[in-house]
């Protein structure tokens, strides 16, 4: 559904991304994992067009992603939900949600039926709907973010480090709704630096090192031999 | 005392219609970065295009409305032709830019409606009394009505959905693209917003002091002044910052002439400029 | 202003010298064979250069926009009146240091807001100065005759000692084409010194060439002031050619005309400002015989169309074709 052929990108005049091919399939969890810089953050922004790419060919369904305006992916089903989670920190809570749930094709009866949806998973958010973005925690942020990419009702998310900086419990429960979001059928990107999460969320894993695709395997074959994570993240 | 009062009244008159012109330009400039040098010309061109559509129907507020759509429609295609394509450009050619469109509608007005001052009759007719003043009623139905479209701004901006775009793509352009807002769209509909806003500005200014091509500078002048001290992209706190400098202002022209009580202003962007670039009236400074 | 990378100093072409000593050749025979009104009109559009050119180390060079030139060039103007109407008998070398040092002071002034502001701050705040100084000056009318200005006597060109005689067109002429090329070959030596590649480091990544460990503050100082006495020259040669100052020319339009002629004719290339300059007044004055007063609105328009496609001026457009 989304495939990577063999992408390159610059920042300016820094090389960042060489020869990236990865592909993820309708429902598919996959994982993206490698060490701080090595080029994972950079390959969701050459999806989301926002570093310059300069070789290869990034495809959604069929579509070339390059013809594509950046406001027209969430159209197409692409939702993003980045590293910094970049909420809108003067927009309440529920406004944060509104941009959104209020996109053309959608009925009333049907945003607020999806309104409700989230907040059975997200009950803090509904606790904090009116409250103004920037004043949640760390943890309420990353919900709200995650939320806010759901409310899209997209095909396939890009998740961006969800689990960064937040304590055990909150872990769990972001753990918890990507086997939510897979049950419902909605593919991931993952990109992660928590590897017992990711392998056992994700069907498939790609290990990155220096802007490229060093590895590909099944999360199941990594779980077995432990020393092939252990050479690219060390850990 | 009773100077103080007028001068007052003179302050707050004149403070709403200047937060009326900044509120666009702060809009514009909180959203898209850019300086519109051009903003007052587009005031300008709406008292013009007012006071010909009153000359013709003799309705002030048709006139107000003929001119805010009109201005709102050319700052919409003064945006994609000039403006679109230099995005991403310094800050620096966009201030050039504008500065170049701002020359050319001077010059087109002049050239349309000629040199001389062209009149906007008063909507409210009449006088009241204030102390040793004759204080003309229109004057008063200006400042409500201007807190009134301010206010209608402000309520489009917190609850209608387009302004929940309009907000998110000031904080965040590429999170909002993220989303799926038509982030070059918004930014049209906010210039032609900011436009009209000023358009309505010059309707409701001209029966003050006459409509004239060079009126625009001041306005714009004073409008920068007020959006930084009000804080950029700050909508409330550039209506405060407007009634606050046009008070000062007022009361100052007690002691010295009109043309010198503008210098304090000045002082106040520079020192506002030097100690709390973010704005006076913004509570913490980013 | 697109990025450029930083100019390295290379030894001036051939050519460049050529073209100097053929356009300067040009400018000495001006006065001699055109008819009086073109012989002014060659004079102005070396003055309005060199104010341009004084912006341009600005604009240019450093990178700072400033709105506010006029202020340089009007205090220039009341300095010199200043000289010739307080000491008598009037001398043009007094008017000159008057005129520097008023326009000195107001540099000094700005300096001190360019080290603090950035940018578009800095750009606003030019212009309310300049705007401040017109308000004084307009105002003030027992120092500085108010709206009507000051009017007083062309002194002698005077080389204090040997010998002094009355300017006649042709002369002064020549006398500020020579103060113009001084100022010139003054400038662009200090542009392609290590103190210039300073400034277009700024002008290119200012939070990379305070990270070296320039001090930024003090080569924007320099410059600001570098930028002042020039305009300020400037407005001393004019007000010495005209006998008069008014506030007229502290107003914006004179700032914003300048902002004109360096972006036509060129933006960080020193010549390219006299180029916009002559541009722009030949354009006024052949449209103004067709289109009267509204010759500006074309302008207004190529100059627009110029910011968005051509920023490198027609100067920067012919170097490209030149040197491909």
């Amino acid at each position: 559904m989304l495939v990577l052929e063999n992408v390159d990108a610059h920042y300016g005049k820094s090389h960042v991304l060489h020869g990236v091919s990865i592909e993820v399939r309708e429902g598919e969890v996959v994982g993206l994992l490698g060490r701080n810089g090595v080029g994972k953050t950079t390959t969701l922004k050459a999806i989301m067009g926002l570093v310059r790419r300069t070789g290869g060919r990034i495809a959604f369904e069929g579509r070339d992603l390059g013809g594509v305006a950046p406001h027209g992916l969430a159209g197409l089903g692409i939702a993003w939900v980045p590293e910094e989670r970049r909420i809108f920190r003067l927009l309440t809570v529920l406004e944060n949600l509104r941009t959104g749930l209020d996109r053309p094709g959608t009925t009333p009866v049907r945003r607020e039926r999806l309104l409700e949806k989230i907040y059975r998973y997200f009950p803090i958010l509904r606790e904090r709907r009116h409250q103004a973005g920037g004043t949640l925690s760390g943890g309420e942020q990353q919900m709200l973010a995650i939320a806010r990419a759901m409310v899209l009702e997209p095909k396939i998310i890009l998740l961006d480090e969800p689990t960064e900086g937040l304590m055990p419990r909150m872990v769990a429960q972001i753990q918890e709704i990507v086997h939510v979001l897979h049950r419902d059928g909605v593919a991931i990107l993952l990109v992660e630096q928590n590897v017992p999460l990711t392998l056992d969320a994700a069907g498939r894993v790609y290990i990155m090192e220096k802007g490229a695709v060093r590895h590909h395997a099944s999360a199941a074959d990594l779980r077995a031999d432990p020393r092939v994570i252990h050479e690219y993240l060390g850990v | 005392m009773e100077q103080i009062i007028i001068q007052t009244l003179h302050g707050l008159v004149n403070g709403m219609v200047l937060a009326m012109v900044a509120s666009g330009l702060t809009l514009i400039f909180g959203i898209m970065d850019i300086v519109n040098f051009a903003h007052g010309d587009l005031l300008m061109l709406g008292a013009f295009v007012g006071a010909s559509v009153l000359g013709v129907t003799g309705n002030y507020w048709l006139a107000l409305v003929a001119a805010a759509i009109a201005v709102a429609v050319l700052g919409a295609l003064l945006q994609v032709t000039t403006l679109r394509p230099l995005i991403g450009r310094d800050p620096l050619t966009t201030i050039l830019a504008t500065f170049g469109i701002s020359l050319v509608l001077q010059q087109y007005a002049l050239w349309q409606w000629g040199p001389s001052v062209r009149r906007i009759s008063e909507p409210v007719p009449g006088e009241f009394t204030l102390f040793h003043l004759q204080y003309p009623w229109y004057r008063i139905a200006t400042a409500l009505l201007a807190g009134l479209i301010l206010g209608g701004l402000w309520l489009f901006l917190k609850y209608g959905k387009y302004g929940i775009w309009i907000r998110a793509t000031t904080q965040d352009r590429v999170m909002a693209q993220a989303m799926g807002i038509p982030v070059p769209l918004v930014y049209t509909a906010v210039f032609a917003i900011g436009s009209a806003m000023a358009a309505a500005s010059g309707v409701l200014f001209g029966p003050f002091a006459g409509v004239t091509q060079t009126m625009g500078f001041d306005f714009t002048l004073r409008a920068f002044i007020v959006v930084v001290v009000g804080g950029m992209g700050n909508l409330g706190g550039s209506i405060l910052a407007s009634i606050f400098i046009s008070l000062l202002e007022a009361y100052a022209a007690i002691v010295v002439s009109p043309a010198q009580a503008v210098i304090v202003s000045f002082v106040v962007l520079v020192l506002t400029m030097l100690f709390r670039p973010t704005g006076l009236f913004v509570p913490t400074p980013k | 202003m697109t990025a450029r990378p930083a100019a390295r100093p290379t030894p001036p072409a051939v050519g460049y010298w050529i073209g100097f000593t053929v356009v300067g050749i040009l400018l000495v025979a001006a006065p001699l064979v055109l008819p009086p009104f073109w012989q002014r009109f060659a004079t102005e559009i070396l003055v309005w250069g060199l104010l341009a050119m004084s912006s341009d180390i600005l604009i240019g060079y450093t990178g700072m926009v400033s709105f506010g030139h006029s202020a340089f060039f009007g205090l220039g103007m009341y300095g010199a009146a200043a000289a010739l109407l307080t000491v008598t008998p009037p001398s043009l070398w007094l008017a000159v240091l008057y005129g520097l040092v008023a326009a000195g002071g107001a540099a000094v002034f700005v300096a001190y807001f360019a080290t603090r502001l950035r940018d578009i701050y800095f750009a606003i705040s030019t212009l309310v100065f300049s705007q401040i100084f017109y308000v004084i000056i307009f105002t003030w009318t027992e120092v500085t005759g108010g709206e009507n200005g000051l009017t007083f006597s062309q002194p002698r060109l005077a080389i204090p000692g040997l010998w002094s005689d009355r300017f006649t067109p042709v002369t002064f002429h020549w006398f500020v084409l020579g103060m113009v090329v001084v100022s010139y070959l003054l400038v662009r030596r200090i542009t392609q010194s290590p103190f210039g590649m300073v400034l277009q480091s700024i002008r290119e990544n200012e939070p990379r060439t305070r990270a070296i460990g320039y001090h930024v503050e003090r080569y924007k100082i320099v410059a600001v002031m570098l930028s002042g006495l020039f305009a300020g020259l400037a407005g001393v040669l004019y007000a010495i050619q005209n006998k008069f100052a008014a506030p007229d020319f502290v107003f914006f339009v004179v700032s914003g005309e300048v902002v004109i002629f360096n972006v036509m004719g060129g933006m960080g290339t020193l010549v390219g400002p006299f180029a916009g300059a002559a541009f722009f007044l030949l354009l006024r004055e052949g449209l103004s015989r067709f289109f009267t007063e509204y010759y500006l609105i074309p302008v207004g328009i190529i100059f627009t169309l110029m910011v968005m496609f051509v920023p490198q001026g027609l100067l920067g457009f012919l170097r490209r074709r030149l040197n491909p």
